[in-house]
């Protein structure tokens, strides 16, 4: 078959930068086939190659005691004792959720749970951080319903549950929607299975389902900016099918117990290209492909589409070559397809065949460590300027305006389009705070929780960085959870602009900072640029996924108020009110600087709950809304009213960092006060627990009146 | 007293039901799509929830035809017990162990929360540790919840007091708010929601523990 010609155009056409092509001119010496220029084009596109981030990325904490292994593979693997492991990572599928959001969203949910079960892991929680337009913009509803749709009809067929997550609208991702998807999986520690091939001559097999051309190109589009042509790109989305998935998963497990895998990589952005190359790569081999052994779904496939392919629901592994039948048999077992299609080679070589033809004849190695890094001009964000005064509004409006928005309402709506509840271990749901899952069979829990501010970020990219790592620390917390690490999808626009690229910079640094100081490295990741469109920038978005850890039932915090319970507030409240929620929904005003985070005080305030835990009945962090939407939040969770006593807008609705509501009896609030005096930390009585009405800053409500409001507000407004 | 389970390629609530099932106290088996024979001496065979083989046609539609379900229509003919949950429902209802169908959600989406129940009748060995009319929690999950069948079928249903439970607040537009019925023999439960995810404090709830417990008193009293 004859290949096109190559020509600047067609180079251009994928994303090669002219000093790009002549590298790879270079490095092989020769003009490259089509099915070469393919492959490069996979491998040095932003999405696989990091290479705008690399150089910061590296600057991050990944280590600690608690690490069995950080970035770098298919997901971070974190120690929770007794020989167990938990396995996870958050990835974005931003662009294709945009252009088609049903199958974009589902298959985000697909890739990130076989990055999971890759490692040896299976999948037992599973959470999704989304990001829409302003609610009146044209495309926002039928994203909402799309996006959602597409996680639930993707994760509840699979079988996980969706434990967390966050949801929101600003104008600024109304071109370009964000969809982070989080997963962790269960695995023995000393049988995590890693992606580097070893031995020569073995086989590399193909397993799952067959091959189209869904998705050629799909990681090339996906670190492009958009403009109006963008549904032409449309067939660059994948197609997912989780009934598929969920037999890939228990084959795979199966498959791993019997001993047959040397090693294992998923089939995700760039298909066959990135894995085998990564598989070979990191074992110091050359792989040779043989395509027509491929298992294909359509008819004459040319090798630049098998090698581009994005199909889902796809493993590449080299296999025991003893144990070849055993395996076989277990794909057969599942209705699967298993296929081997390559074998690796001992000299650095990426050997690609198909009709008796070399239709690529690479060196291996270069294709990822000759893969160019960029050290992206870029300048700080400017300090914020100063803010206005704020005019002080009655504190249950402002609250009506809060919790009717479609930030700060009620995400029943979302939530529970998704099985949340699937395996049975699910011991605290969706809705507030951290979730929490059971370690089946044990006595051990797991809490997953998802932060991130774009407003504080963009203000403030350093401090909004800390701020995120800061929140996703005291959710966990605040359900009695033990921190242990955290994985980081940063979505930003395009890193060629310098105050992109500054944002970028700030927010590593923040997060780095926070990271090292609030001990939960990071061990995974996923870097997602160039989200803009017609060169409109998203806010800057790094959604921080953190996991944390209870050694026993005894340990988890999961009360609601009751009757009597006094309501104390866990820190200093000095009434920020720049960047707050306040400030933006009631009066439409994004100003100020985001609050400073003191991660020594978030330190001290985190341990403090640790250890005191038996004192504290009820429990939440405190973050955007400030005290007033948190306590209103609990009060709905106890479907109890509530008295607070600050009765200014600052002291009710400022951000401060480092905080915390409890509720907890008086005997109890006594004890937990003089433990308060003892450890040097703030603890102030700001309430009581009572009545059938939210009563604060002189004015009052009906709780049932407030409830309806905000549990209604999410189908109001888009449904 | 034994159980099985039985595992299509898709079933996803597989293993919760053979949790409970063995917290009650009974032997319990997986039985995988492909066996056409179920153990020896089964009692109660449980058909789970999940998305049996994908699902993508009707729920259920290709499930009825496993060589697994034959054993198991096999089981009820000779008067055996059955659980069919969620999508087990669905199946035992396109098995025609059932009568009726299960249609897509009047709202169209996937409903996942704590639904309040109340219990039809406690003349069953999964009712009996309830009292009729008494009001239950159990987990919803589903996507196709929403029960139909003809009047006569529906007439015969509450004339036969085979209505095992009703929502209270439809979720889904279930006819008569049903959310679970028995076989004529009174043997063959199907319900849409999930008793086996209410089975411990932790869960959120324990009110499904009952159905167990009353089933393993029944049948060890067999």
């Amino acid at each position: 078959m004859t290949e096109p010609a190559i020509t600047p155009d067609l180079i251009a056409a994928h994303g090669l930068k002219p000093d790009e092509y002549e590298r790879i001119l270079e490095i092989i010496g020769r003009e490259p086939t089509f099915t070469e220029l393919g492959i490069f084009s996979a491998m040095w596109n932003e999405h696989c190659s990091y290479k705008s981030s690399k150089k910061w990325l590296r600057t991050l904490p990944t280590k600690g005691p608690q690490v069995i292994c950080g970035p770098g593979e298919n997901a971070g693997v974190v120690d929770i004792g007794d020989g167990q492991a938990v396995v996870f990572k958050m990835e974005s599928h931003n662009h294709p959720s945009y252009i088609e959001p049903y199958q974009g969203a589902a298959t985000g949910v697909g890739g990130i749970l076989r990055d999971v079960f890759t490692m040896g892991a299976r999948p037992i929680a599973a959470m999704n951080a989304l990001s829409f337009g302003e609610k009146d913009h044209p495309k926002t509803r039928q994203l909402v319903h799309g996006v959602v749709e597409g996680v639930g009809g993707y994760g509840n067929c699979f079988g996980v549950p969706n434990v967390g997550g966050e949801v929101r609208f600003h104008r600024a991702y109304n071109g370009n929607c964000l969809v982070n998807a989080f997963a962790a999986g269960l695995a023995e520690a000393d049988s995590i299975f890693y992606s580097a091939a070893s031995g020569v001559g073995m086989p590399v097999v193909y397993l799952g389902a067959k091959t189209g051309r869904d998705g050629v190109g799909g990681a090339t589009m996906a670190s492009a900016e958009f403009d109006d042509t963008i549904e032409e790109k449309r067939p660059t989305v994948q197609v997912g099918d989780p009934f598929t998935e969920k037999r890939l998963l228990e084959a795979c497990l199966e498959l791993m117990a019997s001993g047959a895998v040397i090693s294992i990589q998923d089939m995700g952005a760039a298909g066959l290209t990135c894995s085998a190359v990564e598989m070979g790569d990191k074992g110091n081999l050359g792989i040779k492909l043989t395509l027509d052994h491929v298992p294909q779904r359509e008819t004459n496939m040319t090798a630049y589409e098998m090698m581009l392919s994005e199909s889902q629901e796809r493993m590449l592994m080299v296999l025991k070559p003893s144990m070849e039948a055993e395996a076989r048999a277990i794909f057969q077992k599942w209705d699967l397809d298993f296929a081997i299609v390559g074998e690796t080679i001992p000299e650095d070589r990426f050997l690609i065949l198909h009709g008796n033809e070399v239709m690529a004849d690479l060196p291996l190695s270069k294709l990822s460590s000759e893969a160019p890094e960029y050290d992206r001009p870029w300048v700080p964000t400017e300090p914020a300027a100063d803010m206005d005064p704020v005019p002080e509004v009655d504190a249950i409006d402002a609250l009506k305006a809060l919790i009717s928005s479609p930030n700060y309402c009620s995400r029943a709506w979302v939530y529970e389009q998704y099985d949340h509840m699937v395996m049975a271990d699910t011991i605290r749901a969706p809705g507030l705070g951290a979730g929490v899952v059971r370690v089946h069979g044990t006595e051990k829990a797991l809490a997953f929780t998802s932060d991130v501010t774009p407003r504080y970020v963009k203000a403030n990219p350093v401090e909004g960085g800390k701020q995120a790592v800061a929140e996703a620390y005291r959710n966990l917390i605040a359900v009695g959870a033990r921190p242990l690490a955290t994985t980081d999808n940063l979505n930003f626009g395009n890193p060629e602009k310098p105050e992109i690229m500054g944002q970028f910079v700030g927010a590593i640094q923040g997060i780095g900072q926070a990271c090292a100081a609030l001990d939960m490295p990071i061990v995974s990741g996923n870097v997602s640029l160039y989200n803009e469109t017609d060169g409109q920038a998203i806010l800057p978005t790094p959604t921080i996924g953190a996991v944390g850890l209870l050694s026993s039932p005894e340990e988890l915090i999961a009360g609601v108020p009751r009757d009597g319970h006094v309501l104390m507030v866990l820190g200093e409240t000095r009434g920020h009110l720049g960047q707050s929620a306040l400030l933006a929904e009631v009066f439409n005003r994004e100003e100020g600087d985001a609050p400073p985070v003191d991660l020594a005080a978030e330190r001290t305030a985190g341990e403090f709950i640790l250890a005191n835990r038996q004192w504290i009945t009820a429990c939440t962090d405190l973050s955007d809304g400030g005290l007033a939407l948190a306590a209103f939040e609990m009060a709905v969770a106890g479907d109890v009213g509530l008295t607070l006593e600050p009765s200014d807008n600052a002291m009710l609705y400022g951000e401060d960092q480092g905080r915390y509501l409890i509720a907890t009896n008086f005997d109890k609030a006594e004890a937990l006060m003089v433990a308060a005096g003892q450890a040097g930390v703030t603890l102030s009585t700001v309430g009581k627990v009572g009545g059938d009405k939210i009563r604060i800053g002189g004015s009052e409500a009906s709780l049932a009146d407030l409830s309806t409001l905000w549990r209604t507000a999410f189908a109001a407004h888009f449904a | 007293m034994k159980a099985a389970v039985i595992v299509f390629p898709g079933s996803n609530c597989d293993r919760d039901l053979a949790v409970a099932f063995r917290a009650a106290g009974f032997e319990t088996t997986m039985v995988w799509h492909k066996d056409g024979a179920l153990p020896e001496g089964v009692d109660i065979v449980g058909v789970p929830g999940g998305f049996s083989y994908g699902d993508y046609l009707r729920c259920g539609a290709i499930a009825a035809q496993s060589p697994v379900m034959r054993a198991v229509s096999a089981h009820a003919a000779r008067g055996g017990h059955v659980l069919g949950i969620c999508n087990g429902f669905q199946v035992l209802c396109e098995t025609r162990l059932l009568p009726g169908a299960l249609m897509r959600n009047a709202g169209l989406k996937f409903v996942c929360k704590m639904q309040r129940l109340s219990v039809g009748t406690a003349d069953s060995a999964f009712t009996a540790g309830y009292a009729a009319g008494q009001e239950v929690t159990f987990p919803i999950a589903h996507h196709d919840g929403n029960y139909v069948a003809d009047a006569q079928t529906l007439a015969s249903l509450e004339a036969e007091d085979r209505i095992a439970f009703r929502y209270i607040g439809n979720p889904n537009g279930a006819m008569g708010d049903i959310a679970g019925i028995l076989s004529p023999n009174r043997r063959v439960l199907g319900l849409m929601p999930h008793p086996e995810r209410v089975v411990d404090a932790a869960q959120g709830g324990t009110d499904g523990a009952a159905m167990f417990r009353a089933l393993a008193e029944a049948l060890v009293a067999a």
